[in-house]
């Protein structure tokens, strides 16, 4: 018996243009969390798609349990015990949760769906795993965080010996995220063997046992959690050192460009007041659900305002609509990439000057738009195939630096970023950290809002701190201190 | 193959469907199919439709539907032809003191009723955010049941200033495929070359991206609906024109599905946002030798509509391969 639970040898994956791995390896020692690193696009996804059967590989071998498989489907995967909690969740909403963790394979009492047997396995089930779960509640109503439980335990109810877990921490808030590595540890415990993909650095650390990089679709290399550092691993992802992770850079303040008095939107923003000023980067810092994004969609025209003022260059303004916050020239770049971002079929073009099209004039100068695209795909060193590629075939981090692009096309006085590094790879991260800090030094004012706290930190000159929908405080670059931004972030004034 | 040639055929690999329809149905009709008056009458009859498709195309594109264009254009139909017959106890149903209107005016109040009620339609879609069968669903019964309403029987007799649009020839040229052609390049124009048309495109593909890239959804949606219907009005208008009268009952029945069904073989994508004028014409095109060469070979009806049913089917079945297998 071999001391692995997965081998895979000499992986190659090709999609019809692209050789997405060429040649990759890894090995899944039982009980251990075996994590995955490389920029977005370097194959882990890819990789594991390739193990549970959605991508079956193009060559190479998968070896399981000492026997060569040749998975065909997820099913087939599963009933091996390998099962993948995807980066996007994809419950049905309207159901129960009982009916979502046993779809498809509902106990039964003669023809019929036994629910009551349903329900009671779901709770034993929690129970197992320490979760405060109601199998009745409607999936819909759960949080993300919850709904990733539920995933869990669908992946622990079918006696998964491999668990696979995609980005399972981005959207979860610091508690839930101590939840998820309690689990973590039980499933370990029960000789569960874990592959974590994750970009966060602080997180790998804390539970990995051994690491992989990969970069662009090769083998970079494996070794124990204990004989790497953070520097060593950013060298291997990205085969330089990256001289700074937030190349900031101190520029003049300014006067004040934009001024929020007591703005309240519905039960989400109560009361928030703060003033932005031209050469500034002001970070907001909160949990998830602080209000920060909904303080700055009511601003920029998305979600009605109840109450407040805003001012921008001393006058009053109210936007009703994006349209409007744009002519009063605000950007937002938005959390929700795939939501509310990209326009995933149209092509790198259109989406870049989408925001922008007025400039471009009756009949479309279609030669201009061209211009605009290339400027922006170098300026930001965007990878892609041309300009006429739909969005939806880029990676995460390079759909992310069209979409700066599209908001720099418009040319706004303040610019509002919304989580604007999450779940893109340390190379774009930094890129749009170095863009950010020359737009400050042209005048331009930055509101950045971020869940990760070196990042907020590293990048700000202040930091606005809101908890429940309030501002609990705000900090000047010179008091900067972690404790400080997370007591208040936790509404410990 | 490299992905360039791959994403030609891809794009235009409907062309070539075209062209081996058009050699297999010349070969079979020995080759009447492709005498000069075959090829007027395929365009005369296909006209009408293909405009009304190259308006459905738009409301598709924006991830909605129109089902409206049949009823529409029987309503236009019957106020026109109640406008400019020659008749005088038909001209009495609209009151214009028994003689009949100019037909420069009739037209315009046509076009004008269209793109009215298009906005109307259209407003509500918008605002109530109800889905556009629905809405169009609605739609249809009303305006099939008005045109009832204005008249019963057909009016027939019409002015021949009226008839111009759908009757006259520029040219060894039908008026009507004249119209046919300009209403193709207006449309290529409003697809391509129109902050409107690139709005169109957004919000099929992700209204809510395109709301906060600063496009009025809302006045994006309305236009879309009021172009459509005005398809279906000037759709109305020449048929009328074509044939002198306007029946209310049977006038334009299920144009829609046909106007639909070239839109979707063109590989105008149902989920919103990918949308290809060249292919529209190639779908209406397409749908017009079926009718046209199975007419000529004396195929019974029904088993025409069965191969048309089958070729929408197959089309929209590959197309949906092509566009998910990308992710």
């Amino acid at each position: 018996m071999s001391e692995y639970v997965v081998e895979m040898i000499d992986i190659v994956k090709e999609f019809p243009g692209v050789r997405a791995l060429k040649g990759v390896q890894l090995k899944l020692r039982p009980g251990k969390v075996h994590t995955l690193m490389g920029e977005n696009g370097a194959g882990k996804s890819t990789l594991m798609k390739c193990l549970i059967g959605i991508h079956p590989a193009t060559s190479g071998r998968i070896i399981v349990d000492g026997k060569e498989v040749h998975y065909k489907n997820v099913i087939e995967a599963m009933a091996d015990g390998i099962s993948m909690i995807h980066q996007e969740l994809s419950p049905v909403p309207e159901r129960s949760v009982a009916e979502n963790l046993w779809l498809g394979r509902e106990p039964k009492r003669g023809f019929l769906v036994d629910h009551k047997k349903m329900i009671a396995e779901s709770k034993k089930l929690f129970e197992k795993l320490g979760l405060e779960l109601d199998p009745t509640e409607k999936m819909g109503n759960l949080t993300v965080a919850q709904m990733q439980m539920v995933e869990i335990a669908k992946a622990v109810s079918y006696d998964s010996k491999v668990v696979i877990m995609d980005e399972p921490t981005s959207s979860l808030t610091e508690g839930e995220v101590a939840h998820l590595f309690k689990i973590i540890a039980e499933l370990k415990a029960k000789n569960v063997a874990i592959v974590y993909i994750s970009h966060k650095m602080d997180e790998i650390f804390q539970i990995s046992d051994d690491i992989t990089v990969f970069r662009d679709g090769e083998y970079v290399g494996t070794d124990l959690a204990e004989n790497l550092t953070v520097d060593k691993l950013i060298q291997m992802m990205v085969g330089r050192s990256v001289e700074a992770m937030f190349p900031k850079v101190d520029c003049p303040i300014g006067e004040v460009i934009m001024k929020v008095e007591g703005l309240c939107s519905g039960r989400q923003v109560k009361n928030v007041s703060f003033e932005l000023r031209k050469g500034e980067i002001l970070g907001f810092a909160g949990l998830v659900g602080a209000g920060r994004t909904e303080t700055f969609e009511t601003i920029f025209g998305m979600r009605p305002k109840t109450g407040g003022h805003v001012y921008m260059n001393g006058k009053e303004l109210s936007c009703k609509s994006p349209e409007d916050a744009i002519k009063n020239k605000i950007g937002m770049l938005t959390e929700d990439r795939r939501g509310n971002g990209i326009i995933g079929l149209l092509s790198i073009k259109d989406n870049t000057c989408i925001a922008s099209l007025p400039e471009y004039g009756f009949p479309l100068n279609h030669k201009k738009m061209e211009e605009d695209t290339r400027f922006y795909i170098d300026m930001m060193r965007t990878k892609t195939p041309s300009t006429n590629t739909p969005i939806k075939n880029l990676s995460g981090g390079n759909q992310q630096k069209v979409l700066v692009g599209r908001w720099l096309k418009t040319n706004p006085d303040v610019l509002i970023v919304d989580e604007p590094t999450r779940g893109i790879d340390v190379g774009a991260k930094s890129e749009i950290h170095a863009i950010l800090t020359k737009l400050a030094g042209e005048g331009k004012a930055i509101v950045m809002i971020s869940s990760e706290l070196p990042e907020v930190m590293g990048m700000s000159d202040r930091i606005v701190c809101m908890y429940e929908g309030e501002v609990t405080g705000i900090v000047d670059r010179a008091d900067f201190n972690s404790e400080r931004i997370m007591a208040l972030a936790h509404g410990e004034k | 193959m490299s992905a360039k040639q791959k994403q030609f055929i891809s794009q235009n690999g409907i062309w070539g469907v075209l062209i081996v329809l058009v050699v297999l149905v010349t070969i079979l009709t020995g080759g009447k199919f492709i005498k000069i008056a075959n090829i007027e009458t395929l365009f005369t009859n296909e006209s009408i439709k293909g405009i009304m498709a190259f308006g459905v195309m738009f409301a598709i594109l924006s991830k909605g539907i129109d089902l409206n264009p049949g009823s529409m254009a029987a309503l236009v139909a019957v106020i026109g032809a109640s406008m400019c017959t020659m008749n005088e106890t038909t001209a009495s149903i609209i009151k214009n003191g028994g003689k009949p209107m100019p037909a420069i005016v009739a037209i315009v109040i046509c076009l004008a009723i269209g793109c009215i009620s298009g906005g109307i339609f259209g407003s509500i879609i918008a605002y109530t955010k109800m889905p556009a069968f629905i809405a169009t669903l609605g739609a249809q019964l009303m305006c099939r049941a008005a045109s009832k309403i204005i008249t019963t029987a057909p009016v027939s007799n019409l002015s021949d200033g009226f008839r111009f649009l759908g009757k006259a020839k520029l040219g060894p040229i039908p008026m009507i495929v004249v119209v046919f052609i300009i209403m193709y390049i207006v449309s290529a124009i409003l697809l391509t070359q129109t902050r409107w048309g690139k709005a169109v495109f957004a919000v099929g593909g992700n209204d809510q991206a395109a709301r906060v890239a600063g496009i009025n959804v809302e006045k994006t949606l309305i236009l879309v609906y009021v172009w459509c219907s005005f398809c279906a009005a000037l759709g109305g208008v020449l048929l009328a024109g074509r044939t002198g009268s306007a029946d209310p009952s049977t006038y334009g029945l299920n144009y829609e599905l046909d106007a639909i069904a070239a839109a979707t073989v063109g590989g105008t994508s149902h989920t919103g946002g990918v949308c290809r004028i060249t292919g529209v014409l190639a779908g209406i095109l397409i749908l017009g030798v079926v009718n046209n060469g199975l007419v000529m070979l004396g195929v019974n009806d029904n088993y025409t509509n069965i191969i048309k049913g089958l070729i929408i089917i197959v089309s929209v079945a590959l197309d949906m391969r092509k566009n998910t297998k990308k992710v």
